[in-house]
């Protein structure tokens, strides 16, 4: 039987706002425990909470961008459920009313196919604590530093077919909430976190089949992992003549399996309803416009401009334009005198290489656009040439200044005077009389013999194009 | 001393007649002899009142002319007071000393208030005769086998036998007004969101108001004033300018409309009660105001929402009590879920364990559209009730509630003949709007209340209003015997 | 609508609250007599009304994203039931 998958992903973005969604306390990650939980994370008696103004921004930013339809009024609810992470007894989240309603997102494929993926909704809510699990004499620990936390929790529609597909979606939204600056994407400390839905269905069925959902993956490598293990283990079950059953599945990075979650298995009634202590929120136009004004240019737009304002190939403006860092650095680059193809080329190449070697971030790179552009100034003005070039780049790299300086201080400017070229080359010719004649007769292939003379003689400053001319001048003169 | 309101005992410390601290130590020894008959406190904070008062004493020295400052109230034990016991009456929180200040807590404090102590009330504010408490029933000055009402029943019979000048109250479905006609005080439930409800420990969030109960409509005035206005804390209290309250306390009455809903005064209204209710509009006719004969048609309602609305909020509000960061917990967890149960099951009280129930069953799944949705609707034809009679009339007129107080005890078998008793106070929390209560003439010696409700905003004519009552009777100024 | 003794048990399950087997089936009574009164509502007409969550027709207020609070960890645990290096304990939670 041939069977189609079908998945649909959640997922859950912390909001890189300063405080919590409903409190003052600050939401930076790895405080000691329970030190930035105030009174009213804790839930304490008597408490209220007051909706951050940026955390609504923020969520705006992520409708416009995904083309969502944007009510004018959104609603508060609680989700009703005890668990010792949660320390109100209830999850201020949203049901009827979110803040962002249908949008969609085109995702990019391999094989340069395009595809539509339908945003059911996006909703603000809040995040819970965590539960240590390390033993306290048979009890668990509870830090709620991260209750209260901001979350934008952006829901799909079930419509993407392979895994491929899944995951290009998951990292799409990466990227646009990154590029957005409403989150900092960091998967590892739970910045950026996907359950999955999935279930198959035998191909041109229409109705679907009982789903599973996964939790607790953290990585987009995970995700497809996950996606596979959960793929296989359902045609398998439906094929060995089981079925599916609709739960939530522990993604086990260690073990690469999904188990099923018995712990949260019974049925649970969340008593959603709207949050007497949260009057509606009223999207104005004022804010919705401010909100657009303060908007980054889209992925998908610098990709375009960075295809027509610098003559670059699709490829290349797609791979610059994959991080917001990398092409804002691009840009630098070009803004520092660089030519466009040249920085792009750098700054994939030369530059990722390199930082990846480091094992360091591009906000943290040694070389600053402004110096990188300066160098490949010279580059395009033939003070150096693309090999000398490369000698310099790692002279940067280490301190040692500017390409200018770093130019200066070892002497590796090209030697471009023509009289100095002729007379080294008179000089190799003079030297190399019986290769001379195997030239003369014919055997061209020589002349990369004399020119990597010249070089040796000139320790490589001669530029590459004037040593041709002459050479080939009196070679063949 | 104790026989006089803020303003006359204001006035005394302002012209250095007596101090703050003596007058506190005045009030601290008639509750070291009186409140063993009344219950009405569960925590006395003599010290920090006295320090308080001294406070007071030094600021008056130096020309600060609160007219709050120096006086001794009373806190509503639902209001959290750092470094004090916070217990909203419940077993839950009986050890919980509360980290932080209610917003009323601090501008009363701001203004100079001395705070004797928390007053007993109904186990999270659920009741309407204060006999839920953990710490006991309280008993009603006036007759101390009979309730004094509910849930601020403490603050109210403390007030009532001048335990205090006045105290704090919270209303929810009555709370402030019920217990102040039982026991014959003035009690003001402001306009929802008139008054922060930050640190005031919640029943039902979209109900719950704060306000003053003292023995005068002047009284009130001055409370009302310390506590009402917005705050940043709490997103839904109102940012409206709160008006001098006091400025308007003797304006005229002359054309005023009244309205006299049909509805309060039907059956199930105890024939003397109304007729002292009636003798007290006679006095406003006497004052030239204009009274009519108005409908409220969804009166029947008022109750059965409010048994849903109040209920399912406060299923949710009490989640938090878990044992787990505050408050009680059970002996030896053997796991998370008996925490949870015994914790919950041995802190709260059989009324708090019905009301959360209603209310998780009503939110429940394939329940809540029948009950929580279906309430909300009828919520809003009792609030255009409201807005329909604001058209015609100035103010509202009728019984606070259809009986004197009852006997201890008398209703505590049937929740359901108990939640008629607010019958005429549910009504404007729903709608939000503000309702005074105040004495009119007694019944066979029990306190008769006549509420007075407004339309939103409009305390400062209620105030008006009831003052000009107070200026023609004496009622508010009777004391019950024995506490003289 | 009428509750029975299971029905109280679910409920009381769900609400995480014991209670005293014995007093079951005062509570479904009482609960039942309280439906009863709320059953009232059915005859209203609301086909047309909108629901009403809050009192007041206005919206809400949003505060600026500003750290205001500072850590109080030691005065807020020093009322909780446990506590050990800084956590609350709860027995084992198994996932």
């Amino acid at each position: 039987m041939q069977w189609e998958t079908v998945i649909g992903l959640e997922v859950h973005a912390q909001l890189a706002t300063k405080s919590k969604i409903f409190s003052g306390a600050s939401i930076a990650y790895g405080a000691e425990p329970n030190t930035q939980a105030c009174i009213v994370d804790l839930g304490f008696p008597g408490v209220l909470p007051v909706l951050n103004e940026e955390a609504v921004n923020m969520a705006l930013k992520f409708g416009l961008a995904v083309n969502a339809e944007i009510g004018e009024r959104s609603i508060f609810a609680r989700k009703n459920y005890f668990y010792p992470d949660l320390p109100k007894g209830y999850q201020i989240s949203q049901f009827e009313l979110p803040i962002v309603g249908k949008g969609a997102l085109t995702i990019d494929l391999d094989d340069g196919v395009q595809k539509v993926i339908g945003i059911t909704r996006a909703h603000l809510e809040e995040d819970a604590g965590k539960s240590l699990h390390e033993d306290f004499h048979g009890m668990t620990g509870i830090d709620l530093n991260r209750a209260g936390t901001p979350l934008l929790e952006i829901v799909s529609e079930p419509d993407m077919r392979s895994i491929k597909e899944a995951v290009a979606y998951a990292r799409k939204i990466h990227q646009l909430v990154v590029y957005l600056g409403i989150c900092d994407g960091n998967m590892q400390e739970g910045s950026f976190r996907v359950d999955a839905n999935l279930s198959i269905r035998p191909m041109g069925q229409e109705p679907m089949g009982t789903r599973t959902e996964l939790k607790n993956i953290n990585s987009f490598r995970f995700l497809e992992r996950a996606l596979n293990y959960e793929l296989e283990r359902q045609i398998d079950l439906v094929e060995s003549g089981g079925q599916v059953v609709q739960e939530t599945r522990l993604y086990d990075a260690d073990r690469d399996e999904t188990r099923s979650m018995r712990s949260k298995e019974e049925a649970n009634d969340y008593r959603y309803f709207p949050d007497p202590d949260l009057l509606p929120v009223e999207i104005n136009p004022a804010r919705l416009d401010a909100a657009r004004q303060d908007m980054p240019e889209l992925p998908d737009q610098k990709r375009a401009r960075f295809e027509s304002d610098f003559n670059l190939s699709a490829d290349d403006a797609g791979k610059l334009t994959q991080s917001r860092p990398q092409a804002d650095y691009f840009e630098a680059t070009v803004e520092a005198g660089a030519d466009s193809k040249m920085a792009a080329n750098w700054v994939m190449v030369e530059l990722g290489g390199a930082l990846n070697k480091a094992g360091l971030e591009l906000n943290n790179s040694p070389v600053s656009p402004q110096q990188l552009g300066g160098l490949l100034k010279r580059i395009a003005d033939n003070t150096i040439s693309g090999k000398i070039a490369k000698q310099v780049f790692e002279a940067i790299w280490k301190g040692e200044g500017d390409a200018d300086s770093v130019i200066e201080a070892r002497g590796l400017k090209q030697i471009t005077d023509s009289g100095a070229i002729e007379a080294i080359i008179a000089e190799v010719i003079a030297n190399n009389p019986k290769q001379v004649d195997q030239f003369r007769a014919g055997k061209e292939k020589l002349l990369g013999f004399f020119v990597g003379q010249v070089m040796k003689a000139t320790q490589g400053k001669a530029s590459p194009g004037e040593v041709n001319k002459i050479l080939l001048g009196k070679l063949k003169g | 001393m104790h026989t006089k309101t803020i303003a006359e005992l204001g006035a005394g410390l302002r012209a250095g007649e007596f101090s703050s601290v003596e007058l506190t130590h005045h009030f601290l020894q008639r509750i070291e002899r009186l409140e063993e008959n009344l219950n009405s406190l569960v925590t006395v904070t003599p010290e920090s009142a006295l320090m308080a008062a001294e406070a007071a004493d030094q600021q008056m020295k130096s020309g600060h002319a609160d007219p709050l400052m120096g006086i001794p109230i009373l806190q509503k034990d639902i209001f959290c007071t750092r470094g004090v016991k916070t217990s909203c009456g419940s077993r839950m929180l009986d050890n919980f000393i509360s980290p932080y200040d209610a917003t009323v807590t601090e501008r009363l404090m701001q203004a100079g208030a001395v705070s004797l102590g928390k007053a007993n009330m109904d186990e999270f504010a659920m009741g309407s005769s204060n006999e839920t408490s953990y710490y006991g029933p309280v008993k009603n000055p006036w007759d101390t086998a009979r309730v004094p009402g509910g849930s601020s029943g403490g603050s109210a019979a403390a007030v009532a036998a001048r335990l205090a000048v006045a105290a704090t109250g919270t209303d929810t479905g009555g709370s402030i007004r019920q217990p102040a006609a039982l026991c014959g005080i003035t009690g003001l439930k402001p306009t929802y969101g008139r008054v922060s409800r930050f640190g005031m420990i919640a029943f039902a969030s979209s109900l719950d108001q704060a306000g003053p109960m003292t023995h005068s409509a002047e009284d009130a005035a001055l409370m009302l004033q310390a506590m009402a206005g917005f705050d940043p804390k709490d997103s839904t209290s109102a940012d409206e300018p709160v008006p001098d309250y006091s400025a308007s306390l003797g304006d005229s009455l002359q054309g005023l409309r009244i309205g006299l809903p049909k509805e309060y005064f039907g059956e199930g209204l105890d024939p003397a009660v109304s007729a002292s209710v009636e003798s007290a509009i006679e006095v406003y006719r006497q004052l030239g105001a204009e009274v009519m004969e108005i409908s409220l048609p969804n009166t029947g309602l008022a109750v059965p929402t409010y048994y849903v609305v109040a209920p399912a909020e406060c299923s949710s509000n009490l989640s938090r009590f878990d044992g787990v960061r505050f408050g009680y917990r059970c002996e030896n967890p053997h796991d998370l879920e008996d925490l949870y149960k015994r914790s919950r099951g041995e802190g709260f009280g059989p009324e708090v364990k019905r009301r959360i129930m209603i209310g998780t069953y009503a939110l429940s799944a394939g329940y809540y559209d029948a009950y929580y949705l279906k309430a909300q609707k009828t919520r809003h034809l009792i609030s255009d009730d409201f807005r329909k009679a604001f058209e015609k009339v100035d103010v509202i007129m009728g019984p606070t509630t259809p009986t004197t107080a009852f006997g201890l005890g008398e209703k505590m078998d049937d929740p359901v003949t108990m939640y008629l008793n607010d019958i005429y106070t549910i009504a404007t929390n729903l709608a939000g709007l503000p309702g005074i209560s105040l004495p009119v003439a007694p019944v066979n010696g029990l306190p008769v209340g006549l509420q007075i409700i407004g339309n939103y905003f409009a305390e400062a004519k209620l105030l008006n209003v009831a003052h000009r009552f107070q200026r023609e009777s004496e009622w508010h100024r009777q004391m019950p015997v024995g506490f003289e | 609508m009428s509750l029975d003794h299971s029905d109280v048990e679910k409920i009381a399950h769900l609400a995480r609250m014991a209670l005293d087997e014995s007093q079951i089936d005062a509570y479904a009574k009482d609960l039942s007599n309280i439906l009863g009164l709320v059953e009232a509502l059915e005859v209203a007409d609301t086909d047309h009304v909108e629901p009403m969550a809050h009192p007041l027709h206005m919206a809400q207020r949003l505060r600026q994203d500003q750290v205001t609070e500072t850590d109080h960890r030691e005065e807020n645990q020093s009322i909780a039931p446990s506590v050990e290096t800084g956590l609350y304990l709860v027995p084992q939670v198994i996932e």
